[in-house]
């Protein structure tokens, strides 16, 4: 059962080794490496709402802080843009722990309210830091480069993004079948009787929203770079609607599904560009659609159409 | 020295005493099981000594070491396990997932090595899902073994929380109501499992509607009403006592 799972990742090694030979222009690139992006966001999105049961509407906040600290380090203090990456996903890290224990005593309705506050704080510390942030126009992002090699054309970027998503991928397969995802899973299947055989819920909610934060902090920076300026608009409140429509149209707790939500979702705004002043109106159509159709999310109800047995 | 030690124990929500001043004790490897009505406080009798409640008073102390008041995880790992009396199953997990879950602190947890699929931490899975197998094979679940847990009728779940509970490999077992809901052959199925799971030297404490398994399987009965020990004894005792007689038939003693 757990094998068939991996013959999945085999499929995206293929699509992503492939992609760059038939995409006919700059344009696809563009869009293919911004939906690799938001696809391993999801992903860590997906392990904490379809995996663990929890939900999160701040977290473009995380992503926020890890763009800005690519932004501001290096420009202002000079840092090179690695260290720079890595002090963003290591303070996202400790912010999210610190709020995490707190926040993760509410429920439902409650934990939803507070990671709204969170990212909308976050948000709002970035529109208003003119001196550092440059506010709500946002500032440039100086280029990436390692051991003297800068990573300057989208076909370099690709491959970089690329490679994340398939160590991703695998990272989360190898997650979910493990003693450390099944307790969060179990958790979320029913908290009293993961807490009876010994999970300490509390420790594994804040564990799995640490690390997704911190997923999506080093893909904050990583859009800082590869965009090369950055906007409050990155952090916003919609931003993190978006990744969790994201989790929810691909499918709840299935890692093929984060996949095709974010690249889905990243796509669909592109295609519909020829509706004009009403494409968030056939957006929302879209969703809602779904929603009423699919409400386990694409992947989850396609995959139970084909097969009755196993889940993947 | 017995296992288990419950003193003076109360537990009170706003103005109701769900459980008032109930003490009793229970000796290693026996089958005990608690009885009485409906609403006699049964079920918070073992929310509380699992952890899942805090007692207003009184005092739990399992090996001698007292463990009222602590959470649920601390008592899973001084070997304390339970089902639950309306099922507690992981339904987006597999029959076989929710076995291993059961085996939750005997396992590596980290999450770093999860992550990177470390041979050490895959190998210890792979003969995890072994063990589970076998545990569902010990309470009758061969065709389910490669099943889903939403797949699955009410009565194999019930055994599937037996299967759960033994893979945490307790010193003692609560199993709240397991035949509630069941038929009779698969009641009496119920009990034979009981029976080896105190056989393999788990101690057992039973909360049981059904009168003939509990006569049964019982070494002791604690009788419970409106929140207090009402009487407690083997299963003769038990049944002659004109109190325990007065509260299920009503009569006037």
């Amino acid at each position: 059962m757990q094998k068939r799972a991996y013959y999945g990742l085999y499929i995206v090694i293929a699509i992503l080794a492939v992609l760059p030979m038939v995409l006919p222009n700059s344009f696809y690139l563009d869009l293919a490496i911004r939906m690799a992006i938001n696809a391993v966001i999801v992903l860590g999105l997906n392990l904490l709402i379809g995996f663990a049961g929890q939900i999160s509407l701040g977290h473009a906040g995380f992503l926020g802080i890890g763009a800005y600290a690519s932004a501001v380090l290096p420009t202002h203090f000079g840092w090179h843009p690695l260290l720079a990456m890595v002090a963003g996903a290591v303070a996202t890290g400790l912010l999210a722990a610190l709020v995490a224990r707190p926040i993760f005593k509410l429920k439902g309705n409650y934990l939803a309210m507070a990671t709204l506050g969170l990212g909308i704080i976050l948000n709002i510390a970035l529109r208003n830091e003119a001196t550092w942030t440059g506010g709500p126009d946002g500032m440039p992002v100086p280029a990436f480069g390692l051991f003297g090699f800068e990573l300057s054309n989208d076909k370099q970027w690709y491959w970089v993004v690329a490679i994340l998503l398939t160590v991703s991928v695998w990272a989360s397969l190898n997650l979910i079948d493990s003693p450390f995802g099944r307790a969060l899973r179990a958790l979320h299947g029913s908290e009293v009787a993961s807490r009876v055989v010994g999970v300490d819920v509390v420790r594994y909610k804040v564990a799995i929203f640490v690390l997704s934060a911190v997923f999506a902090s080093l893909m904050g920076s990583v859009t800082a770079h590869y965009v090369g300026f950055v906007t409050p608009n990155l952090a916003d409140f919609f931003h993190s609607i978006e990744l969790v429509t994201m989790v929810v149209i691909g499918g709840m707790a299935s890692v093929y599904g984060s996949l095709v939500g974010a690249v889905l979702l990243t796509a669909l705004p592109q295609a519909l560009a020829t509706f004009e002043g009403w494409e968030t109106v056939v957006f929302g159509a879209i969703l809602m659609i779904c929603m009423i159709f699919l409400p386990k999310g694409l992947v989850p109800t396609l995959a139970a159409k084909f097969d009755k047995g196993d889940q993947a | 020295m017995s296992l288990l030690e419950v003193k003076d124990l109360s537990i009170h929500f706003g103005g109701v005493k769900a459980v008032q001043n109930v003490s009793f004790t229970i000796d290693a490897g026996i089958v005990y099981s608690v009885i009485g009505p409906n609403g006699a406080g049964k079920t918070t009798l073992f929310n509380l000594i699992t952890g899942v409640y805090k007692p207003t008073s009184g005092e739990i102390r399992l090996d001698g070491e007292s463990i009222g008041g602590k959470s649920p995880d601390e008592l899973a790992r001084r070997g304390v396990a339970r089902t639950f009396q309306n099922l507690q199953i992981c339904m987006n997990m597999s029959a076989i997932e929710n076995v291993m879950v059961g085996a939750h602190l005997r396992l590596d947890r980290n999450l770093i090595k999860a992550a990177l699929r470390l041979p050490g931490l895959t190998r210890r899975d792979a003969e995890l899902r072994g063990e589970a197998a076998e545990l569902m094979r010990f309470v009758g679940l061969d065709k389910y073994i490669n099943a889903r847990a939403d797949s699955m009728p009410y009565g194999a779940l019930k055994r599937l929380e037996i299967a759960r509970a033994l893979a945490m490999k307790p010193r003692l077992i609560f199993l709240d109501e397991p035949a509630a809901g069941l038929n009779p052959k698969e009641t009496i199925e119920v009990d034979e499992l009981i029976r080896k799971v105190a056989d393999s030297g788990i101690t057992v404490v039973l909360v049981e509607h059904d009168m003939k398994m509990v006569m049964n399987l019982s070494d002791r009965i604690l009788v419970l009403d409106y929140g207090k020990k009402l009487a407690e004894g083997s299963g003769e005792e038990v049944r002659k006592n004109p109190d325990v007689i007065a509260a299920y038939l009503g009569a006037h003693a």
